[in-house]
């Protein structure tokens, strides 16, 4: 057992010196307002160019090849360099690693090199009005027709999605089949005939996700990942990488909580908030750990990666709530902890919630008997 | 990098687990708090090479090992075991790091053997020596003094049963000098490490008690684990363990290191309360019987509380984290 870092200390210092040389000076904008979401697209590129968008990837599609802890450490320098958030994190996240498990030669040429640019920014297509945490559920068709699909129904909450380029989600391809069965995958632009989509204004008011609206919009058969009828498969490959390291990054909370330690010591030390503001220093350093502990294993980490979702998103919730109490009177005003956290907030929602988190851990991890349900 | 215990280090749990599994620990447990203080599962555990890992070789040991002694601790809380060990572990840092004029040759290899149980005690760390009146030495590590040490008075109560806690008076001064106050302080961060490990591992246990419980128990025509209110409590319960077992495994490998004493003490905070949220949760969910002194879990729910604050509250060490961030 060790934790011998120093193979990769030669990759760090590359990143941290060519972070140190680009990161802007002065922050973007948000990246869920129009004009943010342009500048961080820019930004994409300028990582791209440097081949850090996407360091995980093989090299033919734009990345590195880099090794899970050299993506880890990568994850390490970017947040500690206060470097842009990833308005590409949907695509990079859910859809690449669900295309490099079932998705053509053909797909991957087409779908990764755009995603990995910035050029093509991806939203997830997944909710329904009567689909969030029962997915399964889903309504949403697509009806087979010469050399395709056609997609008719509504789809929600779909991050990104105001100002995206394409979309990927699940669809009903089998009108006979319930739940989990007769579900393909899909992916589609978000500009092509008959979609709507209309913004939605998150907690704060900024256009943080749409609502999309698909009236016979039709998809080539190419653009179907894994085989039709099998989508459900599919899907739950990517909400495994969701709930997973990949989506958040210990390096993104191991750089809050050194802020939150400099900004509690800049506002008197308040040893009425010391715990709180320990307990997020000693929480990231487990979830670093945890990350170590993770890409050590030989074994697919499988449903536990639901106690990693529940850890993180409510580590993310307790660091800004600790941040915004140290502000005290000013905590309501604009600012980078307040819009953090705002983001924070939809953690324990988004990606299955907290509650079918806490089901899938008591009783796919601990084996506890499944509800009987009437 | 391997952040995974070695198959050797594995094998030594697992033999531990059986060790402790036949010596039938609950039963051990209140037999000691009664007074008997039988040695023979304090032989076993010598000579499984638990006493070794804080003793150097030239004396007998194998130590420093602290990833062995974090494997060990963990298991010997899995089991509940009572005695001293955790304060013999640590007389064997702190005789050591107190240097070969002190008791060194006389005590250090009968401690790596199992042949001798040590208790200690310091002003404003330990305030009290556990099991005083078991131990064959009882040291008193004060400033930059060393001395032997013996009850002061009876034996305090303490919720843990197993737990006897006496006042002590310095007897012998064995030795005195800077290298004292160091040692102390090393041996404080090896037995708050050993104190979360084992409580990672109390609360481990009852986790498992309590989801065999929930799997069997039956109310409303069907077994408690159902419904979702006691599985999210479960699910709590292994989330908090599972974040503040790597904790303790990275202050381990952070031995030697000027970080040592702040990682032991994130491990420390994380750990007591992790194990103290499963603690309530198992007596939550067991409901009345769980409540009961002659129910086995109520032996691991009462240690839990006590080595909470034993060795550093979570407080005390939450600031020791902070402390170290601004110095670093």
């Amino acid at each position: 057992m060790d934790l011998d870092l120093s193979s990769v200390e030669p990759f760090r210092a590359e990143v941290r010196d060519w972070l140190r040389r680009n990161v802007p000076a002065t922050p973007s904008p948000s990246l869920e307002t129009e004009e943010g979401f342009a500048a961080h697209r820019e930004w994409e590129r300028t990582l791209a160019a440097a081949r850090l968008s996407v360091v995980s990837w093989p090299e033919e599609y734009g990345g590195r090849g880099a090794s899970p802890l050299e993506w880890l450490v990568f994850e390490e320098e970017y947040y500690a360099a206060g470097a842009p958030g990833r308005v590409s994190q949907n695509g990079i996240n859910l859809l690449a690693p669900t295309l490099f498990a079932h998705g053509t030669p053909d797909q991957r040429e087409r779908v990764l090199p755009p995603m990995a640019s910035g050029e093509v920014i991806w939203a997830q297509a997944w909710s329904e009005p009567g689909a969030g945490s029962d997915l399964a559920a889903l309504r949403a068709t697509a009806t087979r027709v010469d050399g395709g699909w056609r997609l008719n129904g509504q789809k929600t909450w779909s991050s990104r999605a105001a100002f995206a380029d394409r979309a990927f989600g699940l669809f009903r391809s089998d009108p006979a089949a319930e739940r989990h069965r007769g579900l393909t995958y899909l992916m589609f632009p978000l500009g092509a005939d008959g979609v709507t989509v209309r913004p939605i204004g998150r907690l704060d008011g900024k256009p943080a996700f749409a609502e999309l609206f698909l009236d016979e919009v039709f998809v080539p058969d190419r653009d179907v990942i894994g085989d039709p009828g099998r989508g459900w498969a599919v899907a739950m490959s990517t909400a495994g990488n969701e709930r997973g390291l990949t989506l958040r990054s210990p390096g993104r909370f191991l750089a809050a909580a050194d802020r939150l330690v400099t900004l509690w010591r800049a506002h008197g030390a308040d040893p009425l908030l010391r715990d709180r503001v320990a307990d997020a220093w000693i929480k990231a350093r487990a979830y670093r750990l945890k990350g170590f502990e993770t890409i050590s294993r030989a074994d697919d980490v499988g449903a536990e990666a639901s106690v990693n979702k529940v850890f993180w998103s409510e580590l993310d919730v307790e660091l800004h709530e600790t941040a915004l109490d140290i502000l005290g009177a000013d905590a309501e005003l604009d600012g980078d902890w307040l819009e953090g956290y705002v983001f924070s907030l939809a953690g324990p929602i988004y990606a299955g919630t907290n509650e079918i988190q806490r089901n899938v851990i008591a009783e796919r991890v601990l084996g506890l008997p499944r509800e009987t349900r009437r | 990098m391997r952040f995974a215990l070695d198959a050797e280090q594995r094998l030594f749990g697992d033999t531990l687990h059986e060790l402790l599994t036949g010596a039938g620990t609950p039963a051990l447990t209140r037999r000691w708090a009664a007074g008997d203080h039988d040695r023979t599962l304090w032989s076993a555990l010598g000579e499984a090479g638990v006493f070794t890992l804080t003793v150097p070789e030239r004396h007998g040991g194998t130590g420093p090992l602290p990833v062995e002694l974090v494997v060990a601790a963990h298991e010997l809380g899995r089991h509940a075991a009572p005695g001293p060990v955790v304060e013999t572990l640590a007389a064997g840092a702190l005789i050591d790091g107190s240097g070969d004029a002190g008791p060194a040759a006389e005590w250090l290899p009968r401690i790596a053997g199992g042949q001798a149980v040590v208790s200690l005690a310091s002003p404003g760390q330990v305030r009290r020596a556990l099991d005083a009146d078991a131990a064959d030495l009882v040291l008193l590590a004060d400033g930059e003094s060393l001395s032997s040490a013996a009850p002061a008075g009876p034996a305090v109560r303490s919720l843990d049963p197993a737990r006897r806690l006496f006042p002590v008076r310095a007897a012998e001064r064995l030795t005195a000098g800077p290298a004292v106050s160091r040692a102390a302080a090393t041996a404080y961060d090896l037995a708050a490490l050993a104190c979360a490990a084992q409580l990672l591992g109390l609360g481990r246990a009852l986790l498992d008690a309590t989801v065999e419980y929930a799997r069997t128990r039956r109310q409303f025509g069907r077994p408690i684990g159902e419904f979702q209110a006691v599985k999210h409590h479960l699910a709590n319960a292994l989330t908090g363990l599972e974040f503040a077992r790597p904790l303790a495994y990275g202050a381990a490998l952070s031995f030697g290191s000027p970080d040592f004493p702040r990682d032991v003490s994130a491990a420390k905070a994380a750990a007591s309360d992790a194990a103290y949220a499963a603690a309530r949760i198992a007596l939550q969910t067991h409901g009345a019987i769980g409540y009961t002194d002659e129910y086995d879990p109520s032996l691991w729910i009462r240690k839990i509380r006590a080595l909470r604050s034993a060795w550093g509250t979570p407080a005390e060490h939450r600031a020791r984290v902070l402390d170290a961030l601004r110095h670093g």
